[in-house]
């Protein structure tokens, strides 16, 4: 109990302080990818500059719109960080732990990632405006979108391991083979599906329609000012680091890796995910809204429905054991 | 001990957003309340060990069922002219009466007994207790003993009630969208 | 091109005999909105997403320039009207001091009339490749990756900012066009360094429609969206890259040359389908073009006087008596005319009247037809497509 409870709070700091050093190091990446340097005055190489950033947004003044339901607007960011820490409960650390084991923990972790289109959707309706009233219906209608191919996609390893247990799933992978080399043909479209749809989960470009700077304004965080404001970024990233971990554990083996298998190895898959998140980010244009809708409904989860028929054909056959 | 205080507050959590959903008077504070009142509630299938319930609970019901929920009272928008003033009638006095004494009924004939094994042994015990009457291998509420039942015990019936969801899908559909 | 039948019907449909399918919703975008292109605000009226009614209402960066040269003397007034459109300020100033020219009945030497269209061709390239920028991040937001073509795009427009601080002195301001001629010569080694950049930013704008318009994405965004019929662009008075993407074959640097267009011959981009992805075609076509004509331009650039007289040191030394006329050229954006009704007071030496023709402002004038029946995320891609610059519809 204890050492579940230590083991809660030291991935709860470890995810914020990576979530942290994530925004350095996206806005370093992005510089480099658009000839510019990036943060570079605060601290060593700017590091400390995300610090410099949550200090100066805790500074600022919270304001609150007029007519707006100044409840839910002030419990709408800190639930989106909550929600979005949830899912980091789930991933399997090193061989056997994780905060919290479970035999259902996929499902855990996909359910907590819906979750959070709530806090998204109160901040929406709470704001009293009509870009955040715009942005939120978009956020709910693709989070509910998103949410079938991201099943089907996580249904590829669990139905080739044979189990929803999180690490379960990774010991699979570390006796056998990771699941995005073999079997390629459920295992690579399923990475690619899954990579798709938590793009789309957690908003990013080329499915930021939510907070489409250029149409509206800023979405859901158009009213949000300092630190409220600052929660939701904050959970944007955890949002997409935790779904780097995710992924690297579902179908990159997690843990699993040469010489000496542990929490390091998830680590670099992670950043090696992340980078690839947002080298995306920072090529691609966004696509529209019925674009979005017509590429899930027809597209992908026809193709979720294809790889889970293939993995279930696959097990039969007997070769993956 | 932490169990305890876990399910309390969860407890409490579900009473209070329980009650919130009847009396807000905001139709959209309402259905959020009903939100968390199924998050307390799948906190508490989480205490019980069936995490597979409290998953479903959050997915099927807090997420996808709610939000559309949310979204059509959103939609209808309704101003608080609308709603009328708030009215204290005889009703009110006796739909709560009988709701709280139907309440207490049911649950000290139904599960009197089982308070009393609480009371004496701890939750804990009890858990136990339902946990030998399922699959062997598998615990109450499991991955394992939930799929057996739905797949393997009633499958037939599982299976109708998906065909009746796709025809009232159809049918919603039909109905929503006048011209096809 | 003759226009029998008014296609003015389809924008103005009544509100109130509209069915809606979902929920109503009047979307005010902007003044203050990250992609109006400045301070634009159109008010959309929404059925859902969907957009069933939109109207402009540019005027929030009005500053009188129009009044404003009725007080200032014929000198003044050019470095003035710098900051009608700010992305091309080039065009502004030749377009003032044609009408000038005109009303004076001076001929500028042939010099400088090469010089001018040399700096009108490298201000297109640098308007062009600032609107593609702009456009991807109309399309990919400011933090995606429409900042990041955004960006390269400022780098190649650096290029020619830098040859003309290099030639006036200035990055905007420039102040070069003067009656009679222009103000600055080339100076020494400018030549090369023009061919430098033209040969670099020739070789990078592959890159760029690897990005942007050959990208799947993009031309998915772009494609069939906002379709200006030719009939429409034309009576609504569209002139430009707009007027040529709907299949209009119209450009004033061939159609009524001037200056150095007289002797050498300039292909007109067209394209036929009207939409976003035919404007940013012709834009991209039209930018090659002026980078050919660049080279063509500063390799056979004649030598001899640059001004016809000395230009003009104090503020009143230019006096035009009387008399109107009307001048205009091909900027980037379509048909810049300058209206000049001259004799003010005694002195003679500023305008009674003094009318500008932005392009711009006629491209808005088409933004209810084409923003009907798309989305939001359209409207924005539309109003990008078109290329407004406010500074020069507000004026």
């Amino acid at each position: 109990m204890i050492f579940a409870a230590s083991l809660a709070a030291a991935v709860v700091i470890v995810v914020l302080s990576a979530t942290a050093l994530a925004l350095w190091y996206e806005r370093k990446l992005a510089a480099r990818m658009q000839t510019r340097i990036g943060p570079q005055f605060v601290g060593p190489i700017g590091l400390f500059q995300p610090v410099a950033d949550l200090l100066k947004l805790v500074q600022k003044e919270e304001i609150v719109p007029m007519g707006a339901d100044r409840v839910l607007f002030a419990l709408a960011p800190p639930l989106t960080v909550i929600f979005a820490l949830a899912a980091a409960a789930f991933v399997p650390l090193w061989p056997g732990v994780a905060v919290v084991r479970s035999d259902v923990g996929v499902l855990l972790v996909i359910g907590f990632g819906g979750l959070a289109m709530v806090p998204v959707w109160m901040a929406g309706w709470a704001s009293f405006n009509k870009y955040a009233l715009l942005g939120a219906m978009r956020a709910v209608a693709q989070s509910i979108s998103y949410g079938v191919p991201l099943v089907l996609a996580a249904m590829v390893p669990v139905i080739l391991a044979g189990t929803m247990d999180l690490d379960g799933i990774t010991q699979f992978q570390a006796t056998h083979h990771w699941f995005g080399l073999w079997p390629i043909i459920p295992g690579l479209p399923a990475f690619i599906l899954f990579l798709l749809a938590m793009l789309a989960e957690s908003n990013r470009i080329p499915f930021d329609i939510p907070e489409a700077e250029s149409e509206l304004v800023a979405g859901v965080t158009t009213e949000y000012t300092g630190m409220q404001f600052g929660f939701v970024y904050l959970a944007e990233y955890v949002h997409t680091v935790v779904g780097a971990a995710i992924g690297s554990v579902m179908f990159l083996g997690g843990w699993d890796g040469p010489f000496a298998p542990g929490l390091h190895w998830l680590l670099l898959k992670t950043l090696c995910l992340f980078t690839f998140i947002y080298w995306i980010r920072w090529t691609l244009v966004r696509l529209r809204a019925d674009q979005l809708m017509t590429l899930c409904w027809k597209w992908l989860v026809p193709a979720g429905l294809g790889l889970v028929f293939l993995s279930a054909a696959w097990n039969q056959t007997g070769w993956s054991r | 001990m932490a169990e305890t205080i876990l399910f309390y507050i969860f407890a409490i959590g579900v009473l209070f957003a329980g009650a919130q959903v009847v009396l807000r008077r905001n139709p959209v504070h309402g259905a959020l309340s009903l939100v968390a009142c199924f998050f307390f509630l799948a906190g508490t299938y989480v205490l019980l060990a069936a995490h597979l319930i409290a998953i479903l609970q959050i997915m099927v019901y807090a997420g996808a069922v709610m939000v559309l929920f949310v979204f059509v009272i959103m939609l209808l928008n309704l101003k608080d002219e609308e709603l009328g003033t708030p009215r204290r009638t005889i009703w009110k006095g006796i739909g709560l009466v009988s709701v709280v004494g139907a309440t207490g009924a049911v649950a000290w004939r139904g599960l009197g007994s089982a308070y009393d094994s609480v009371l004496a042994h701890g939750a804990a015990t009890q858990l136990t207790d339902m946990a030998k009457h399922t699959l062997p291998g598998a615990p109450f509420g499991s991955l394992k003993a939930v799929a057996h039942a739905v797949y393997l015990n009633s499958v037939l019936p599982f299976e109708l009630t998906s065909l009746l969801l796709l025809v009232a899908v159809v049918g919603a559909v039909v109905v929503a969208k006048g011209k096809i | 091109m003759e226009v029998t039948t008014p296609v003015r019907t389809l924008p103005y449909r009544k509100l109130e005999l509209y069915e809606p399918e979902g929920d109503m919703l009047t979307l005010q975008l902007g003044p203050q909105h990250p992609s109006t292109h400045g301070v634009l605000r159109i008010k959309l009226h929404l059925d859902g997403e969907k957009i069933i009614k939109a109207v402009p209402y540019p005027g929030y960066l009005h500053r009188g320039v129009e009044k404003l040269c009725e007080q200032l003397t014929y000198v003044q007034m050019i470095p003035i009207v710098d900051k009608d459109d700010y992305i091309a300020p080039m065009h502004n100033e030749q377009a003032l001091v044609m009408a000038f020219e005109k009303l004076l009945k001076i001929e500028v030497p042939r010099r400088g009339q090469w010089l001018r269209s040399l700096l009108s061709e490298l201000q297109r390239v640098a308007s062009h490749i600032f609107w593609l920028g702009t456009m991807s991040l109309d399309l990919g937001g400011a933090l995606g990756g429409g900042s990041t073509n955004f960006i390269y795009c400022l780098r190649e427009r650096e290029l020619i900012l830098d040859l003309f601080e290099e030639l006036t002195g200035s990055r905007f301001h420039y102040n070069t066009h003067c009656i009679g001629g222009n103000r600055h010569d080339i100076p020494a080694g400018w030549a090369a360094k023009v061919h430098d950049a033209v040969n670099l930013i020739r070789a990078r704008l592959p890159e760029y429609e690897a990005m942007s318009c050959n990208h799947r994405l993009f031309i998915e965004r772009m494609r069939g969206v906002g379709v200006l019929t030719g009939a429409l662009a034309l009576e609504l008075g569209i002139t430009g890259p707009n007027l040529r993407a709907s299949g209009v074959d119209h450009d004033l640097r061939r159609d009524a040359p001037y200056d150095a267009y007289r002797e050498i011959p300039v292909n007109v981009q067209t394209a036929k389908e009207g939409d976003c992805l035919a404007r940013t075609h012709v834009r991209l076509a039209e930018m090659r073009e002026s980078l050919r004509l660049i080279d063509l331009l500063i390799d056979g650039m004649p030598t001899g006087p640059i001004n016809s007289s000395r230009p003009a040191k104090q503020a009143n030394q230019i006096k035009i008596p009387s008399g109107q006329a009307y001048a205009s050229l091909e900027s980037p954006r379509g048909e810049l005319g300058t209206f000049v009704v001259a004799g003010n007071g005694e002195a003679n030496t500023s305008p009674y009247r003094l009318k500008i023709r932005p392009p711009s402002l006629h491209a808005l004038a088409a933004l209810p037809y084409l923003l009907v029946g798309h989305n939001v995320s359209d409207a924005v891609a539309i109003l990008g497509s078109l290329d407004p610059i406010m500074g020069e519809v507000d004026r």
